[in-house]
């Protein structure tokens, strides 16, 4: 039986085509085929959130994703997100309020909070915790990066 | 760790992945959300030759009314659920369980057919459908039937689909007059499976309670409905000593299990601290 599969996907709004192993998984594909480092390997079981990457319009675990179930769809990672400026409000109150230390949880940690603002803007501090819950950051202890999503939104006008 | 090399198919219609189901034999393995079989495959806990993805099979998305109740396509992803206006007015049960479901990026992508066909002991939606008395719709070969939640159900990730069936939908009833629902779950974490669980579905007249079902989740192989505990319910109103001898009832028919999160006498306690928390509002 073939293992391999042929591909065609949009990421980060270039078009991308390649033939790959049907096992491999959309971050490894990311970061192996393209040089998209930004986008983490942690567990490779779906827990610590180190692999988040937006796949049409929504954010996924890129390693409980095939890259072949990507096939035809519209893939954004920390690299594109960082060029369109999309969520350079967000990168920068991280930097004042320290909600990084080490970054490997960063990249992750990023792309959920740009889902949570679009889908609950006004999330009270509780919502974030567990908006964020599949994201393990072993560094910040998750209250600096409360804080820098709250800093981000007042800045926009939001609630603090 | 990386999966074991397999070979990938994604049919464009129902029949097409019941033939490669078939083709392939035990060699095969249905790929729907990915949301724990890629969490296997990545460990090597299982190693299919053949993955047949059903995700673009037209028709097993999407959440209806029917005539029966509420229709919920196996490939309809959590997230789609736990925003349904439908689901939450015809099935808020499982509309309040779904929260509890893993976290936003695997509600994205996991399915609701895919809990219910997994059947994971400690999982939200396999104890719903049972206290709701859903009812399962099921293809392959030979046609199309359909299965009761009770009998679904059949022991630890075992349920009364047959090697080649595919899930399709699951058939929500409509609720009953004065009938009310509650669900509660105990997790270390929030998003962690459940160290116990509770969906509770019961008739309340003025302040009455009348039938029902409390089923438990995380304490056996399968949905447990502790039957036994929930006739003490009958022609009550909610008062304290009520939550006390469910409580005890709960002592005597459970048999949880045990594991790392919690031994069988810490379940036995928390079932009647969740009885209580969810029984009480529901008589208010
Ligand atoms: C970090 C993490 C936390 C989680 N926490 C929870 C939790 O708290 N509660 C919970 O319930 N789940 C939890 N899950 C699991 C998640 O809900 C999965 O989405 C779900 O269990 C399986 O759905 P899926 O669509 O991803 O199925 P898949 O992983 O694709 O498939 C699972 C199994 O079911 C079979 N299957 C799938 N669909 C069908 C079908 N239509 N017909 C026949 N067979 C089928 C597959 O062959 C496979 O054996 C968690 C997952 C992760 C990664
Ligand atoms: S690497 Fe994907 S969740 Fe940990
Ligand atoms: S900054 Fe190190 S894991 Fe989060």
């Amino acid at each position: 039986m073939d293992s391999t599969v042929e591909i065609g996907l949009r990421v980060n709004g270039e078009r991308a085509t390649r033939r790959i192993e049907a096992r491999m998984n959309l971050v490894d594909f990311l970061r192996e085929e393209l040089g998209l480092t930004g986008s983490h390997v942690g567990c490779e079981h779906g827990v610590c959130g180190a692999c988040t990457v937006r796949v049409d319009g929504r954010i996924v675990r890129g390693c409980l994703m095939l890259a072949a179930q990507a096939d035809g769809a519209d893939v954004w990672t920390i690299e594109g997100l960082s060029d369109t400026g999309e969520i350079r409000d967000l990168q920068e109150a991280f930097v004042e309020r320290n909600a990084l230390q080490c970054g490997y949880c960063t990249p992750g940690m990023l792309l959920t909070l740009a889902e949570l603002r679009e889908r609950n803007p006004a999330a009270s501090r509780q919502e974030i915790r567990e908006f964020i819950s599949g994201n393990y950051c072993r560094c910040t202890g998750y209250e600096a990066i409360v804080d820098a999503f709250e800093m981000a939104r007042q800045r926009q006008g939001g609630p603090s | 760790m990386k999966p074991a090399p397999f070979a990938y198919v994604r049919p464009a219609s129902l029949e097409d992945a019941i033939a490669a189901l078939d083709e392939h034999g035990e060699d095969s393995r249905i790929l729907a959300g990915g949301q724990s079989l890629m969490a296997t495959l990545n460990m090597r806990l299982s190693a299919p030759e053949i993955l047949v993805d059903i995700g673009r099979v037209p028709d097993l998305a999407g959440i209806e009314e029917t005539d029966a109740g509420l229709r919920i396509g196996a490939m309809t992803r959590h997230a789609e659920v736990e925003a349904s206006d439908l689901v939450a007015s015809r099935a808020p049960l499982i509309a309040s369980a779904m929260p509890h479901i893993a976290h936003p990026a695997v509600r994205n992508c996991g399915t609701f057919g895919g809990s219910i066909a997994l059947a994971d002991p400690a999982a939200e939606l396999p104890a719903c459908a049972v206290a709701l008395g859903a009812r399962m719709t099921i293809a392959g070969k030979g046609g199309t039937r359909t299965v009761d939640a009770d009998a679904f159900f059949r022991g630890l990730y075992e349920t009364a689909l047959e090697p080649g069936e595919v899930l399709t939908a699951v058939e929500v009833p409509g609720i009953g007059a004065g009938w009310k629902s509650g669900f509660m779950e105990l997790a270390r974490r929030h998003g962690d499976y459940a160290m116990i669980g509770l969906a509770a579905h019961v008739e309340v007249q003025d302040g009455r309670f009348g039938q029902g079902r409390l089923v438990f989740f995380g304490v056996g192989e399968r949905p447990v409905c502790a039957v036994r505990s929930a006739a003490l319910l009958d022609g009550e109103s909610w008062s304290d000593a009520l939550g006390d001898r469910i409580a005890d009832a709960l002592k005597e028919e459970l048999d949880p299990s045990e594991d790392l999160n919690a031994d069988a006498p810490m379940r036995r306690h928390l079932a009647g601290v969740l009885a209580r928390r969810v029984l009480a509002p529901l008589a208010a």
